[in-house]
């Protein structure tokens, strides 16, 4: 791809990059979110719904201000990372980690509904025939929901690629390392010239996220069919 | 083979205690909806854990709120088919059966599957999804998966009760064959005389949540103290044998040596089946009447005149072949001056029988 200088070529595998690592690495915690949230009751279940869905309605620069603090190279967390040799600060995976954060509240409402659809009828039968409660959930609850948990996955994945003010308040603007799209458009935007780079990665922006959509919507179509024995 | 419960459970407004001994065979919960029944079955599943309780199968203890014992569904193998069917829309007729074969102990699993296939007429429907099914069909699936999954002990609640009539008839004679082919004990949730009369080996009466009578069909369902669903619903159950097919359509049934017509009966001469006959539909006489339409006129003996709070009376019968209840006004229990230990005539309309409240083994 000639027309992509190799600036912005990086930030383009970079945020792709970014986006799966954090969709992917994000999604057992969204199900397990959902999940508590859909059908369990305990004390702090109020409180967890708040801490999911914080990011979605924080400024963003406030939750990628807290993720500096907490995961930061002297942070409380993040000492404790470098021990085992993980590292967010300034580096690719702290992008991972903040667009994972931004997404979450998405990915966990998207499922949650899903979750809510099920009809627990069905898992008592399955409970009846022999399955515990694990295996009730990996043969016909998890079946069921595979339509939203794609939805979820999808919208995260597109929240993720979009990332912007808390992954440039956590990690910096650093060609390569955490340098996505949206950071590039900011980075070429501040420079006399830059505006035909940024107007080419506003347009794989644009691509990236009408074909994450329609994805969705053909996975979820396929899905639906095979789910409901249509 | 036999199940004990012992359950006491209080809700909102209403409370179930109840207290019976389950043979093999099938045993009916019997009475109206709101009765306490379904509450048993879900405590008896795992499904529901009740205030207090005790239930045994077979000397193992299944449930003891005093000890704190209560193991969830999945330990119990406990078959369990819902009145809903609760198939799982996302896998196959096949893969539906087979779903609890894998989660049964090897040496548990007996029934064979082709045998339950051929037995519940499944074989055309095994690669389609319940989303294509009827409500028979759907019923029947769930039939095979529950037995499949190698119970000790099936539960039914109202299996029937969501189907129109024709689905009924279609599915009632699987029960008869699982009665009669299986040796796992049911225990079957209903409140349809029919299906007490044709299935039951044991009827538990439930009234309130509470325990009205419990015996064999005929004892209850001819007791005129116990009606679970009231005196519109009450009939009493026969005991007869297949004497001869007529040409015209008719069936003449044996009633230890009294004759019965019927409409044609799907069993062959000399099979012993069980017929209901409703109250409503007894007509009672002094003298053998002459010159009436009605082709059974069965000789019998007044045991007892039950009274109630509206118009009309149950009268119970004694007869060669069993007791009958008959249903009519105070004023014709009057004007025949009826009284215990008077002769009378039960007249039972041949059509008053209907093809649901005849069973027996085919």
């Amino acid at each position: 791809m000639d027309w992509l200088g190799p600036e912005e070529w990086q930030a383009v595998a970079l945020s792709l990059k970014v986006a799966l690592w954090a969709t992917l690495a994000s999604l057992p915690f969204g199900i397990l979110a959902a999940y508590a949230l859909a059908r369990w009751s305990f004390p702090g279940k109020p409180l967890l719904n708040g801490l999911v869905h914080l990011p979605l309605i924080m400024p963003p620069v406030v939750t990628g201000y807290l993720l500096l603090l907490a995961f930061g190279t002297r942070g409380w967390l993040g000492g404790a990372l470098q021990e085992v040799g993980i590292v967010f600060a300034f580096r690719w995976t702290g992008a991972a980690l903040a667009a994972a954060v931004m997404a979450f509240p998405l990915m966990v409402r998207a499922i949650r509904l899903s979750l809510e659809a099920v009809d627990p009828k069905l898992e008592q039968a399955a409970a009846t025939l022999g399955a515990s409660r694990i295996w009730v959930f990996i043969t016909v609850t998890l079946p069921l929901i595979l339509p939203g948990v794609l939805a979820g996955a999808i919208l995260a994945f597109a929240k993720a690629m979009g990332e912007f003010g808390a992954t440039i308040t956590f990690v910096s603007n650093i060609p390569g390392q955490t340098q996505t799209v949206p950071s590039a458009i900011y980075a070429f935007l501040q420079v006399p010239g830059g505006e035909t780079s940024a107007l080419r990665l506003v347009a794989i922006a644009i691509v990236i996220a009408m074909a994450a959509l329609l994805a969705s919507e053909w996975i979820s179509v396929r899905v639906a069919r095979r789910v409901s024995g249509a | 083979m036999s199940l004990s419960v012992r359950l006491r459970h209080a809700f909102d407004a209403f409370s179930v205690d109840a207290a019976f001994e389950a043979p093999r065979g099938v045993t009916i919960l019997f009475g109206r909806s709101g009765s306490g029944k379904s509450t048993i079955v879900n405590a008896v599943a795992g499904l529901l854990t009740p205030d207090h309780g005790r239930i045994e199968l077979d000397g193992e203890v299944l449930l003891n709120t005093e000890a704190g014992l209560n193991p969830p569904p999945h330990r119990r193998r406990i078959g369990y088919i819902f009145q809903d069917a609760r198939l799982f829309p996302h896998l196959t007729v096949r893969r539906n059966l087979l779903y609890g074969r894998w989660f049964a102990p090897r040496a548990a699993r007996h029934e064979d599957m082709d045998r339950i296939v051929e037995m519940l007429g499944l074989g055309r429907l095994l690669g389609r999804r319940p989303g294509h099914l009827s409500g028979g069909e759907r019923q029947r699936v769930a039939i095979g998966r529950a037995l499949l999954a190698a119970p000790r002990l099936i539960l039914a609640d109202e299996p029937l009760a969501s189907l129109d009539e024709p689905r009924k008839a279609e599915i009632l004679p699987y029960f008869e064959r699982l009665r009669d082919e299986i040796s796992v004990p049911i225990l079957y949730v209903s409140h349809s005389g029919s299906e007490v009369a044709r299935l039951a080996t044991t009827v538990v009466a439930l009234e309130d949540g509470r325990v009205s009578r419990q015996g064999t069909a005929a004892e209850v369902l001819g007791d005129p103290m116990v009606m679970p669903l009231g005196v519109r619903n009450a009939g009493a159950v026969l005991e007869v044998t297949v004497a001869a097919h007529h040409p015209d359509g008719l069936s003449e049934l044996d009633a230890a040596g009294i004759p019965l017509l019927l409409p044609r009966v799907p069993y062959p001469v000399a099979a012993r089946i069980r017929i209901r006959i409703p109250a409503q539909d007894v007509i009672l006489a002094r003298e053998r009447p002459a010159g009436l339409s009605a082709l059974n006129v069965i000789p019998a003996t007044v045991e007892s005149i039950r009274e109630g709070g509206g118009p009309g009376t149950i009268v119970s019968l004694s007869t060669g072949a069993g007791r009958v209840l008959a249903r009519i006004t105070k004023r014709s229990a009057e004007m025949l001056d009826l009284s215990e230990g008077g002769a009378v005539f039960a007249i039972v309309k041949t059509l008053s029988i209907a093809p649901e409240d005849i069973g027996g083994e085919r």
